[in-house]
């Protein structure tokens, strides 16, 4: 502390400042960055039309849209699409409901913790897709062997996430409120679950991607509907064109749940800015 | 022990094998403010735990006599609750956003009422956290080296704010530091916490707003007390 401050007025370090706007908007899309996806696919065209990529390697653009709306039209889209929607939503549903339910209890609890996580940080080193044989026999190869290996992809991202997010709270958060006389379950509600829902919804966007990846995967075992049902139906008779159609749109539903979860990471987190 | 807001009667705090607080005795009168010094590792923040009802695994006796609130060197504040909110947290919720803008007033922050934590400076998150624990209208006011963290010049604007605050409300404080010149420009009363007692104690008379030359003698032997012997300070 310096001599020559003795004295100093007392004032507050700096005038109070507005708060700051919220970030910029988005700023606009920079539209150079179409140019070459653009010309991909006019590059792809040309190939077709000239003959260079035969129909039965791949069909062009053209003739994938067309029998994108063909099948749109004929409702064996929507089907698809209906069966496979259900077997992740119910899947993703067990799965969360697993990970999430283990993750507190692993996280909250130290027996918990003792208990839960030994077995499920071995299980996790498995490559669950590699268990497709297994839920075949116990499972058949109905509904539910698809169904059961999205769940176990589903559990292990959210598990691990929350788990990490519940250990990881601050525990001089929790020490300042338990002075300011929280109760236990007052903490845990307006501190540990708070703290832990950024890692949260991180496991969450995780899942979803595994989530996808294990209904395509489950889809190619024996499928009697839905989008892989359609592909590998469409592989019997050469039709490259509604294969494109089937990946565009597993493609578009998994960058559609993921756009949701981080709608909602905004709503929640507007606190970290 | 009627009329003291602390009274603490051989207090004794073990860390397996390690006896950081011996048979300790202290008494804080009713809006008294007291500093409590020594060197790292003394057992001040240990006693401030006790005192603050976070640390109950110790023998001896420490009753506190009304409400206690805390300020941490860390301003603590919860990061997904806006200023206005972290101020009453844990309040009843009959005690709303009123109280919370008139504690914030106190410390000059009703600008930042809805402002979240992370975009306050470290100064005002401090003042943030004063405001939480002056909304209690504490009977004992527990500061846990809560401007170590601050740069030179903010901490002497909260010198004087706190000097301030406690001049109008009175609540008890004790004030745990590692800064001489603080502990000289606040206090009533300075104790120096040695080998997990009070090693020394120094009534500090000047009044007050006091300038750093006021007590230039005591300095010296608190300075001597935390085996400082150079003019070297902290």
């Amino acid at each position: 502390m310096s001599v020559s401050a003795l004295g100093a007025p007392a004032r507050a370090e700096s005038p109070p400042s507005p708060v700051p706007a919220k970030r910029n908007r988005r700023k606009p899309p920079d539209l150079r960055r179409w140019i070459s996806p653009l010309a991909i696919v006019v590059l792809w065209q040309l190939a077709c039309a000239t003959g260079l990529l035969p129909p039965d390697k791949l069909s062009s653009p053209w003739t994938v849209l067309r029998s994108g709306v063909d099948l749109a039209r004929s409702g064996e889209l929507g089907d698809a699409f209906v069966v496979s929607t259900t077997r992740v939503g119910i899947g993703f549903l067990i799965g969360a409901a697993v990970g999430l339910g283990l993750g507190v209890v692993a996280g909250l609890s130290r027996w918990g913790n003792h208990l839960v996580d030994p077995p499920v940080q071995m299980l996790r080193t498995l490559p669950f897709l590699g268990l497709i044989p297994l839920f075949i026999l116990w499972f058949g190869i109905g509904e539910e062997p698809k169904i059961a290996l999205v769940a176990l992809g589903v559990a292990f991202p959210l598990y691990l996430n929350v788990h990490a997010g519940i250990r990881g709270v601050d525990s001089q958060l929790v020490e300042a409120t338990t002075a300011l006389g929280f109760t236990r379950a007052e903490r845990l509600f307006h501190v540990v679950l708070p703290s832990a829902l950024p890692s949260t919804l991180v496991g969450l966007r995780q899942s979803l991607g595994v989530a996808w990846l294990s209904l395509i995967v489950g889809e190619q075992v024996n499928a009697s509907s839905g989008l892989g049902y359609l592909i590998n139906n469409a592989r019997e008779f050469l039709r490259t064109d509604v294969i494109v159609v089937g990946l565009v749109v597993y493609a578009a539903l998994g960058l559609a749940t993921d756009a949701i979860v981080r709608l909602v990471e905004r709503r929640a987190l507007r606190w970290r800015g | 022990m009627a009329g003291l807001t602390v009274a603490v009667r051989g207090l004794t705090k073990r860390f397996g094998e390690r006896t950081v607080l011996r048979d300790l005795d202290l008494d804080i009168a009713p809006g008294e403010f007291v500093a409590l010094l020594g060197r790292s590792g003394s057992g001040k923040s240990t006693l401030l735990k006790v005192l603050a009802g976070l640390d109950t695994d110790t023998t001896g006796s420490a009753t506190v006599d009304g409400q206690v609130s805390v300020a941490f060197q860390q301003p603590r504040l919860l990061p997904w609750r806006r200023v206005w909110r972290n101020v009453v947290l844990g309040l009843h919720p009959v005690v709303g956003r009123d109280a919370a803008l008139a504690a914030l007033a106190e410390v000059r922050l009703v600008d930042h009422a809805d402002a979240w934590p992370r975009t306050l400076s470290g100064g005002e998150a401090q003042r943030v956290s004063l405001a939480r624990a002056l909304v209690r209208e504490p009977d004992l006011l527990l500061l846990d080296e809560p401007f170590g963290a601050l740069d030179a010049l903010t901490r002497l604007a909260m010198h004087r704010l706190v000097e301030t605050l406690w001049q109008r409300h009175k609540p008890a404080v004790l004030l745990v530091t590692h800064d001489v010149d603080e502990a000289l420009l606040l206090a009533d009363r300075v104790l120096v916490l040695d080998d997990g007692r009070i090693g020394s104690e120094y009534v500090l008379t000047h009044p007050r707003p006091r300038e750093l030359s006021d007590h230039i003698d005591i300095r010296a032997r608190v300075l001597r007390d935390l085996g400082v012997t150079d003019r070297a300070t902290a």
